[in-house]
């Protein structure tokens, strides 16, 4: 094993955390202002990926199909909690759950309904395409690259919002105290759907990046949700930097496990074995990081008791 | 929902109704969900042949089993016990056929697999009952192999995700590659990002990949992989490469290379009129699927030219004489049920603004599978 593969797999890693954090922001943002548990969210993603992949396949710009993305993630959010979202706030989990559930099912046929059933195509730009060579000879794909220094942006304008932006002000208090700053005269109603929206515009420019490396297909939100449930529970529910953290965490474990846990027992054992059995304990790697995150720190990384 | 079909448009069910006893068929396939491309090709074949029958006496049940071995069971049950069927057919998954098939068959209906083939099912859980008109698992793996040794690869890494049928292709693959292996790696199912695998590939000093991502996963590794710049040469089989795949991978899998038992371009009168009939009806290039489906409602029809389901032995005898054309051209049974085929290697190239794929040539001749010899019928 070489150091330069060794690197290429820590930066595979950064770039899968990078891509899961996009998620969770919005998810971890979605729980921690309005306390909803928001099942749909990965449905959001599928709706960015199929808007990305029908803007560019129509006007041929990626670019193009960012903005779709983005766009047409934030108007489904917003509509969604205007429509459906609105009136769980003051139920229970359960019902959340089984609510956002139904979401699911309804959006995902509905856009077989309009698609179809066969997945869709979404390309890189040329002008991103193909691998680049980075110091010490690692070749490395070009849009993977991008897609790190996507997220790291992302990261950052969110920071800032948060941290300096009126809206932002108005989001840490609504975790804070709901019923007071809606007493102090801001709309809460307004700030949740923007909330909402924002989160989605998240899930749905993550679709479309990832869109255009994988399949963009009916369903390819659920096991991204999944992974961002995991990111946002190792980091702290509510918690944007908890996000961040937990999502690079996620990256990193499920890369390196599946690269260096077959090779570490291949010490130990014949090859075809070490295959096997580190194969299948790397597909657990993050559910026991995650249960080791639980039993220290019950809240996760970065929650608040 | 029960499709009837109507061969002549104004006959309408009323000729139908009270004549000589409907032969009713069962369809358990997946219709929603990920994978539901499959099981809509599927349907979509088995319909048209039936169509052309010109037969109004068949009836076809057709039900979504969602991907989910405890919904097919229950479909299956309800089909037999209330619909009173007399042939099941239209499982695409493995997961989901051994669950189902095992029980439908013993309590003697006919079963006509048009995908899944375990292994289970072609040893020694054969069953009269039980035929494949697709293949056994391992085959289109295992003309890989063949193939490998032919293009004169010597070190593959080759990778599949880690469940049965993940095993079964690396297995079916390295039967016949005579070569080294310079990696062996089991994915995760449904895995979507393959950033950690192509590293590996990469820094391990192959000659060739093989590899068994079938749907979703295939589209994104080699999406991932031309965008890599490893640039080794790929094998695989047909799954990556369907009609309904090919056109979301795009110009990564031009020049690719994959064994299947049938491509559009296989050259004989029931092929040619099955690819233009399809593509006239449903406005779609079919693929391998959509024939396998073609060729399951024809071999059940050239049965019941022959006997009545209720007849169980004469309609055996009849399935197991296979009298009618295939899209794949030579067609026969060996002893267990599963199908004795030629399997071709094909090549992804582009006609016009579609993707699609030509033979260069043949993997493997009238190919067995490797588990006939353990079935005792």
């Amino acid at each position: 094993m070489s150091l330069i593969l060794f690197i290429e797999q820590m930066l595979n890693g950064v770039q899968f955390g990078v891509m899961l954090f996009l998620m969770a922001a919005g998810l971890t943002l979605i729980f921690g202002v309005m306390g909803l548990i928001n099942l749909a969210h990965g449905s959001l993603y599928m709706v960015g990926a199929f808007a990305a992949s029908w803007a560019a396949g129509l006007t041929g710009s990626f670019l193009l199909g960012l903005i779709a993305a983005l766009t047409a993630a934030a108007a489904a959010g917003a509509l969604i909690e205007v429509a459906v979202i609105r009136r769980l706030y003051a139920r229970g989990h359960l019902d959340q759950v089984l609510a956002t559930f139904a979401l699911i099912l309804i959006l995902s046929e509905g856009t077989r309904w309009v698609f179809g059933s066969l997945p869709l195509f979404l390309e890189i730009p040329p002008y991103l395409s193909g691998p680049v060579r980075l110091p010490g000879g690692i070749q490395y794909p070009l849009y993977r690259l991008a897609i790190i220094v996507a997220g790291v942006m992302v990261a950052a304008g969110l920071f800032a919002l948060i941290a300096r932006t009126r809206i932002g002000i108005q989001i840490r208090a609504g975790e804070a105290d709901r019923e007071m700053i809606g007493a102090l005269g801001v709309n809460i109603a307004a700030l949740y759907t923007v909330v909402f929206a924002l989160g989605a515009a998240l899930a749905g420019l993550a679709g479309a990046l990832i869109g255009a490396i994988q399949s963009v297909q009916v369903g390819m939100g659920e096991p991204v949700l999944i992974l961002a449930f995991v990111v946002i529970v190792i980091g702290g529910i509510g918690s944007i930097k908890g996000a961040l953290v937990g999502a690079l965490l996620v990256g990193l474990t499920d890369t390196m496990g599946r690269f260096l846990l077959p090779v570490a027992f291949a010490q130990v054992m014949a090859p075809a074995a070490a295959t096997a059995v580190g194969s299948a304990l790397a597909s657990m790697a993050i559910y026991i990081l995650m249960a080791l995150v639980l039993i220290f720190r019950p809240r996760g990384l970065y929650g608040v008791a | 929902m029960i499709v009837r079909t109507l061969a002549m448009a104004g006959a309408l069910s009323l000729a139908a109704a009270g004549a000589q006893a409907e032969i009713k068929v069962g369809m358990i396939t997946t219709l929603s969900g990920g994978g539901a491309g499959l099981g809509i090709d599927v349907r979509d074949g088995f319909m048209l042949a039936l169509e052309q029958s010109g037969r109004d006496d068949i009836s076809v049940v057709i039900e979504d089993d969602q991907r989910k071995p405890d919904i097919a069971v229950q479909l299956s049950d309800k089909m037999i016990q209330s619909e009173k069927v007399d042939v099941l057919t239209g499982i695409i998954w493995s997961n989901l056929a051994m669950a189902v098939v095992p029980g439908a068959v013993a309590q003697g209906k006919f079963y006509l697999s048009p995908n899944a083939g375990p292994s289970a099912l072609a040893g020694k859980g054969c069953h009269p009952n039980y035929f494949n008109v697709a293949w056994q698992n391992d085959n289109l793996h295992e003309a890989a192999g063949a193939y490998a040794n032919d293009a004169g690869y010597k070190n593959s890494f080759i990778l599949a995700p880690n469940y049965p049928a993940g095993v079964d292709a690396l297995t079916g693959y390295k039967r016949f590659f005579k070569g080294a292996l310079a990696g062996e790696v089991y994915t995760q199912l449904g895995q979507t990002d393959y950033a950690a695998e192509i590293a590996q590939i990469r820094a391990s000093g192959a000659d060739s990949v093989f590899f068994f991502l079938p749907g979703g996963m295939g589209i994104s590794f080699l999406k991932q992989y031309a965008d890599s710049g490893v640039g080794l040469p790929v094998v695989g089989p047909a799954f990556s490469f369907d009609q309904g795949i090919l056109q979301a991978v795009g110009d990564a899998a031009l020049g690719v290379v994959n064994t299947s038992q049938w491509s559009k371009d296989i050259d004989n009168p029931a092929n040619v009129a099955f690819v233009a009939s399809f593509q006239e009806k449903y406005g779609r290039l079919p693929s391998l699927y959509a024939s396998q489906g073609f060729d399951t409602a024809n071999l059940m029809l050239s049965a019941l030219k022959v006997a009545e389901p209720s007849d169980a032995d004469a309609f055996r005898a009849a399935l197991e004489a296979a009298d009618f054309a295939s899209t794949r051209g030579k067609f026969a049974f060996g002893p267990n049920h599963h199908p004795i085929q030629d399997i071709y290697v094909r090549e992804v190239i582009k006609e016009g603004d579609i993707y699609t794929n030509k033979i260069i040539g043949v993997a493997l001749k009238d190919h067995a599978d490797a588990y006939a010899v353990e079935c005792k019928m």
